[in-house]
């Protein structure tokens, strides 16, 4: 209880005003004279907002970490037990490092394959660019849950690949290796984060400055040269960008390994889920998602300065 | 781009062989999106191939059962609710950040944009403490208070960028010739801002018409429809009327979508597509 009544100190301390004529007289000739008092006052409610639901929460699941779950009720004396726990089994390990692997996998993927898509837009397509644009953002829009699904359908034992090889008659028996494990779980993901990837390799290649490939093809560099010198380098910052934005939301999936992982796909946060809603040891469940949102930010930090080393080596 | 030919295939032109995978690429964004509504039509509880006829009893199963109902109408009402609050309070934020410059603006964004960054699970149990710690039930009322966390940073992002560029001169120019502050903002400001907050509303509300996770941790009683869908999808009998509903879903998620992008559009000259 006593870190809620911190949480929401610091939340009405940054909403606080006090009313004493004084200082309300000075306020209001404050607020007048100075542009960032009317910033922080707008800015006042989303701000509110942020930190009782956002912040507050977030701080509350780092302090569960350190507590002990005794029956219905929690023990606050600090331990480091939890994180014992944690990085004291095997199968717990397993599961984190098949997390981070497979959201690898489908990382490369999902931008191996937005990559080509993007410079299609950016350099390939001369009208209606906003229409392609449009036209890959819809599915990211559409319901994740439903995306899932369809995924299983199209991979399940009686589903679209299996039923329509046999009626061609390619396969006799229903292939059983397409659903409920890691290949599954890494298509669904490559398609649920397609969006992401697109986007900011659009941005960063839209950017370029033209000029820059024609001084290049001046200077005798072919086409292929032209791309590895030039433009891939100036893409770098929207590859980077995408990495991060689809390694760090898939590592914490739930949906698509629940639906289509199998007993062999699971994933952190399917353990962290039975941790909470099954088991009810919210303090070992805290530790373990604190646990591995840190794992991803020092690999998501390595990653990106080792990108910006490579981008440095190119040039 | 009044180039001639030689030079505009010297600036990264790719040539056909990438418009042949572009193609590809979009038919693997939508044929899953696109299965759904094809199996909700198929006279046959399995969804496999080949059809076998053409039926809308799905449709007519899924509307005559009352949990779906239920859950239907809970889900448009904190859709609704939620896309409110957030765009209200995205419209404030928008505002301060794009009119004024202060100190640590960066630091507050980004608190602001942070729900993008974090798993949702992650969301989800940092919720379902608070919420537990507060002695609150988890009702519909916890559900569309995640969910305006999750959907600030959406309405936050639309509007920033249409009020980008916004010439604060009109807003002066109106305060100049008398008008107060409330009403410059609603005959000068608002009409500007206007597609901006149309859209921020729209899709603001279909994130949270889709949202499962963190419903799934904060729902109570009464679930919403992607958290009875969720429950369904245990049972293959089920299985059509998951089928139609998502459908409906998907369909309705394609209209807005469209339409939010197509109001935002308005009044700006320059054409950019700006996802969260």
């Amino acid at each position: 209880m006593t870190a809620l009544a911190w949480g929401f100190e610091l939340a009405a301390t940054a909403g606080q005003t006090t009313s004493t004529p004084g200082f309300f007289d000075r306020l209001r000739a404050f607020y007048l004279r100075s542009d960032a008092a009317k910033g922080y006052l707008l800015l006042s409610p989303v701000m509110i907002a942020m930190i009782g639901l956002l912040a507050a929460p977030l701080i509350l699941l780092a302090l569960y970490s350190f507590w002990t779950q005794v029956g219905l009720a929690v023990d606050t004396t600090p331990t480091v037990a939890r994180y014992q726990e944690v990085f004291g089994k095997q199968s717990y390990i397993d599961i984190f490092l098949r997390s981070i692997g497979m959201s690898g996998i489908v990382t490369l993927v999902t931008v191996g394959l937005a990559y080509p898509m993007a410079y299609y837009v950016a350099f390939g397509v001369k009208k209606y660019k906003f229409i392609w644009l449009i036209l890959l953002t819809i599915p990211f829009w559409t319901s994740y849950l439903l995306r899932a699904f369809s995924w299983k359908v199209i991979l399940g034992y009686n589903g679209v690949i299996n039923s329509s090889l046999m009626s061609a008659g390619v396969i006799q028996e229903p292939l059983g290796f397409l659903l409920y494990n890691q290949f599954a779980v890494v298509v669904t993901l490559a398609h649920a984060y397609a969006a992401f990837a697109i986007l900011p390799i659009y941005v960063s290649l839209e950017k370029i400055d033209r000029t820059l490939l024609e001084a290049a093809a001046d200077l005798g560099d072919g086409a292929w040269t032209r791309f590895w010198r030039v433009t891939f380098p100036l893409s770098l910052p929207g590859v980077i960008g995408a990495a991060v934005l689809i390694f760090v939301p898939t590592t914490g999936d739930y949906v698509t390994p629940a639906l289509v992982g199998g007993p062999a796909g699971q994933m952190v946060a399917n353990l962290i889920q039975v941790q909470f809603l099954k088991i009810g040891d919210w303090p070992l469940g805290s530790a373990m998602a604190i646990s591995a949102m840190a794992g991803v930010a020092i690999l998501v930090v390595f990653f990106v300065s080792a990108m910006q080393l490579a981008v440095r080596q190119i040039r | 781009m009044s180039k001639p030919a030689r030079s505009a295939k010297r600036m990264g032109d790719p040539g056909g062989g990438l418009a042949v995978f572009a193609v590809a690429y979009l038919l693997f964004l939508y044929v899953p999106v696109l299965l759904l509504p094809i199996f909700s039509f198929n006279d046959s509880i399995f969804t496999a191939f080949p059809l076998k006829g053409f039926t809308t009893k799905w449709y007519s199963q899924a509307f005559a059962d009352d949990d779906m109902l239920r859950s239907l109408v809970a889900s448009l009402q904190v859709g609704a609710i939620v896309a409110v609050a957030s765009t209200i309070l995205g419209l404030f934020g928008a505002k301060a950040v794009t009119r004024y410059r202060m100190p640590g603006q960066g630091a507050i964004t980004g608190l602001i944009m942070l729900p993008l960054f974090v798993p949702e699970i992650v969301l989800g149990i940092a919720l379902l403490i608070l919420v537990n710690n507060l002695d609150l039930e988890l009702s519909l009322i916890t559900i569309g208070v995640g969910h305006v966390m999750l959907c600030t940073p959406f309405a936050m992002a639309v509007l920033t960028s249409r009020l980008d560029g916004f010439d604060k001169s009109l807003e002066e120019a109106s305060m100049d010739l008398g008008e107060s502050p409330w009403m410059t903002f609603w005959r000068v400001t608002f009409p500007l801002v206007a597609p901006g907050i149309v859209s921020s509303l729209l899709l603001t509300f279909i994130v949270s018409f889709d949202e499962f996770l963190l419903s799934f941790f904060l729902a109570g009683q009464q679930p919403t429809l992607p958290v009875f869908i969720w429950s369904q999808l245990k049972f293959p009998n089920k299985l059509p009327g998951v089928l139609a509903l998502g459908s409906l879903i998907l369909v309705s998620s394609c209209v807005l979508v469209v339409l939010a992008e197509w109001v935002r559009q308005l009044g700006t000259s320059e054409r950019k597509v700006g996802v969260a």
